[in-house]
């Protein structure tokens, strides 16, 4: 299984144009290199503990360089240079030093810099000037940075909050609106809460993306965990009309819809309560381009999922918990028809809280807005 | 004894130069400050003999609200135990919607003012237990950095300054990784190697990593099993350290430098409440308690006894002097014979309890759910029919704690989700 690198995460910030626009001093070209070329399992630690002490003295006017170097930065080297900013910008506030606000908010503005590193110049402006901070946030309502769309997102919240009891249309306009900007799935409960309090009815299915129609087949056999290892017949060829040995007779495909507001997939509906077995889902998804999307899954079963035939992840932990999103799993859509699959395990327990045998499923872009099929 | 001395920060220009007499430069260290004294730091969860037990600290009997030397607000949850080295204390925090901003703070021990913050980028996965956060496993420390870990398996080395000197991504190395309710496995350091223990129902090993460098000196596939347990360090019989790693199989004997496997018991173990380490014997919370005695000859340890009705919750057995106790998660405390398991006496605290028992002096602090520090003393126990006693103060912290409490400098440190205290200060001995 090709593991590493498949929880989305970074490695998808590409460079802007491969150089660093701000830029810092020569002399540290090579250390903030030698930080970016760190790597998984601690490669390029040695060197970069000893670059990170160059670089993490710079004076306080290459911030905005060292936050540009995080364009195209792998997720450890973000943290790398994360700390090395952190370091800068303590020093020199300790110091008196002066943040060059100007610079920092110049950078925060434009939106193709990576999304971490305007966050982290957001927290130094706030830091050096919370009231510039303050009113750039509202301009983030859109932004793809998630921590800085999300409070401007919670801006919204409170200020239609504040004329519940006055305009309750108001309100109910502008949680509207606040959910029309949400991307996070605590922050979308919370506006479908306060929209229900006010009777405005929220269609959950739709404002997640939820991929609702399924073809289903099951049970397999997985006595002991075994099934999770095991190709039954729709990991060898998927063939929606076939019918194939299940593991207490023959079983065929059958549809399947989720009504649910949380799109679940619930292989209890149609094969009952079981134990020990193994299902699988089919669904087709229509595009009208070649796209990256991330694949998005809660399920507290063992699982594995591919997309158009390609395994992107499985994983053999039950019962422990499920959310949403709980797994980001990157992955490319073809033009046309694209075909997901799901693979669902149940084990042996038998407690209350172990009858679950079900996921969730939906595909978004980076920032969490649905990609929802076209057919 | 002349305490070990380690600089926690620059040398002062007399310890470069100076030719004296040991005891006068250990003295002359430990007066310039900013020093790791590691006796008397508390350098991990449970302390640095993992034990619970501070080794040469007084803290008062009675608490109260003037007890509380000074208290700060952290930025984000956390149930990890701080680390105290020489005037440093060191806690780990996580925030975000996401629990994926990770936080190492450093405080200055007299005051609590914060000298530096570090923050990382989870890569691993957060999702936790909604009582616990990416903050649950403790960090340790071995005298010259800082090690710190979380739910994530992120895992960051610093020195006291708080530069950085390695990172490593275990969650993102190794992707399946992670247990969806959380992890809490805190670190140990022996022999130059940092110990992480990933254990969980999918990708399950142990790694020992380079202090140095943080580069896998060896990796052990463990039982693929969700564990919570922490390891400890324990004695072997030739006097090198042994690794004890518990699991749900039992508790086997590594060795840290190599990861070279010595001895296992395999009777089974819970996988929350960990192995304690008292005159050489393990406490495993196995069948009840049972403790075992490891041999020379590389075979499994001699179990000593069995007491199934001395049954750990989620706090961790202690063993103070003769006297094991165990704490179930409803408040009752037993207390037993070390030498054969015999239950002596039996208390009802105020529960529910989450976090272990810390000790100094032979007193028992625990810390319950809501916040409530009851201080025990077992030798007030005269009749054990009346063990109630034994509690010597109350104090209400009035925030949930669920992490372990550290013990240095005469005082006890206990930290919130949201707030760190100092209780206790060295005037009030």
């Amino acid at each position: 299984m090709q593991a590493r690198g498949l929880l989305a995460g970074g490695f998808l910030f590409l460079t802007l144009g491969g150089a660093l626009q701000a830029g810092v001093p020569a002399r540290l070209e090579g250390p903030v290199q030698v930080l970016k070329a760190v790597g998984p399992e601690g490669k390029g630690n040695a060197e970069a503990s000893a670059a990170w002490k160059q670089v993490a003295s710079a004076p306080l006017p290459v911030l905005p360089g060292l936050l540009e170097a995080m364009d195209g930065a792998n997720d450890y080297a973000l943290n790398w240079l994360r700390s090395a900013v952190e370091s800068v910008e303590e020093r020199g506030r300790k110091s008196g030093g002066k943040i060059p606000v100007a610079a920092v908010e110049e950078f925060l503005r434009d939106t193709r810099h990576h999304p971490r590193a305007r966050r982290l110049a957001y927290e130094i402006l706030q830091r050096a000037e919370p009231e510039r901070a303050r009113r750039l946030l509202p301009g983030f309502v859109k932004d793809p940075a998630n921590e800085l769309r999300r409070d401007a997102v919670q801006l919204l919240v409170v200020a239609a909050g504040e004329k519940v009891t006055g305009d309750r249309a108001a309100a109910v306009a502008g949680y509207r609106e606040a959910l029309g900007h949400a991307r996070e799935a605590d922050q979308i409960d919370d506006l479908a809460k306060k929209l229900g309090e006010l009777k405005e009815k929220v269609d959950l299915q739709k404002v997640f993306g939820w991929v609702t129609r399924w073809k289903m087949v099951g049970p397999f056999d997985n006595t002991g965990g075994a099934g999770f290892s095991k190709a039954f017949p729709p990991e060898e060829k998927l063939d929606v009309a076939a019918e194939m040995d299940g593991k207490s007779g023959k079983v065929r495909w059958v549809d399947f819809e989720s009504k649910d507001d949380y799109g679940l997939i619930d292989f209890n509906k149609p094969f009952s309560d079981l134990k020990e077995v193994t299902g699988y889902a089919m669904a087709e998804f229509w595009s009208d381009t070649a796209r990256p999307v991330q694949l998005r899954l809660g399920c507290k079963n063992g699982w594995k999922v591919w997309v158009n035939g390609k395994l992107l992840f499985g994983r053999d932990e039950y019962h422990r918990n499920m959310e949403i999103d709980q797994y980001r799993l990157a992955t490319e859509l073809k033009p046309g028809r694209n075909v997901l699959l799901v693979k669902c395990c149940q084990n042996e327990q038998k407690e209350d809280w172990t009858k679950e045998w079900e996921f969730q499923l939906r595909l978004t872009d980076e920032q969490g807005t649905p990609i929802v099929s076209t057919k | 004894m002349i305490p070990k001395i380690e600089s926690a920060g620059p040398i002062p220009f007399f310890a470069k130069t100076m030719k004296t007499h040991p005891i006068v430069a250990a003295v002359l260290l430990a007066l310039a400050g900013g020093l790791s004294n590691q006796a008397a730091d508390w350098t991990q969860f449970r302390g640095p003999g993992g034990d619970g037990i501070a080794p040469d600290t007084r803290l008062p009997t009675s608490l109260d609200a003037g007890a509380v030397a000074w208290s700060v607000n952290l930025p984000g949850r956390g149930i990890s135990s701080p680390v105290i080295v020489g005037k440093r204390v060191f806690v780990t925090a996580s925030s975000g919607a996401r629990q994926d901003r990770l936080h190492v703070l450093c405080f200055n021990l007299a005051d609590g003012v914060l000298l530096w913050e570090r923050q990382f980028w989870a890569t691993g996965r957060t999702q936790t237990h909604e009582k616990i956060s990416a903050a649950t496993p403790s960090p340790a420390s071995d005298g010259q950095r800082i090690y710190a870990i979380f739910s994530s398996n992120d895992c960051a080395a610093l020195d006291l300054d708080g530069n950085l000197l390695w990172f490593r991504g275990l969650g993102r190395d190794y992707p399946n990784a992670s247990n969806s309710l959380g992890m809490s496995s805190s670190l140990v350091v022996a022999d130059g190697v940092v110990v992480a223990q990933v254990e969980n129902d999918s990708e399950s090993f142990t790694a020992g990593l380079d202090a140095k460098t943080g580069l896998n000196r060896w990796k052990l596939d463990r039982p693929k099993k969700a564990n919570w347990t922490s390891p400890v360090v324990m004695k072997g019989t030739d006097g090198k350290p042994v690794l004890a790693l518990q699991s749900s199989k039992g508790v086997t004997g590594v060795e840290p430098a190599t990861g070279k496997v010595l001895w296992n018991y395999d009777q089974g173990a819970s996988t929350v409440p960990s192995v304690t380490v008292a005159g050489g014997r393990l406490y495993v919370p196995s069948q009840g308690l049972t403790v075992l005695e490891p041999t020379s000859d590389g075979q499994a340890p001699k179990q000593v006894w069995r007491a199934a009705q001395l049954r750990p919750g989620t706090p961790s057995p202690v063993v103070v002097g003769d006297r094991v106790f165990t704490l179930n998660d409803g408040g009752i405390l037993s207390c037993a014979d070390v030498a054969d398991g015999k239950r002596l006496w039996q208390l009802r605290l105020k529960g529910p309890f989450s976090s272990t028992p810390v000790i100094a002096s032979g007193v028992l602090y625990c810390v319950n759910e809501k916040g409530l520090i009851q201080v025990v003393d077992p030798a007030k126990v005269t009749d054990p029919a009346k063990p109630e006693s034994a509690v010597t103060s109350e104090f209400d912290l009035g925030q949930t704690i669920v992490g372990t409490p550290s013990i240095a400098a005469g005082s006890l440190f206990v930290r919130s989700d949201g707030k760190l205290w100092r209780i206790g200060r060295d005037s009030a001995l």
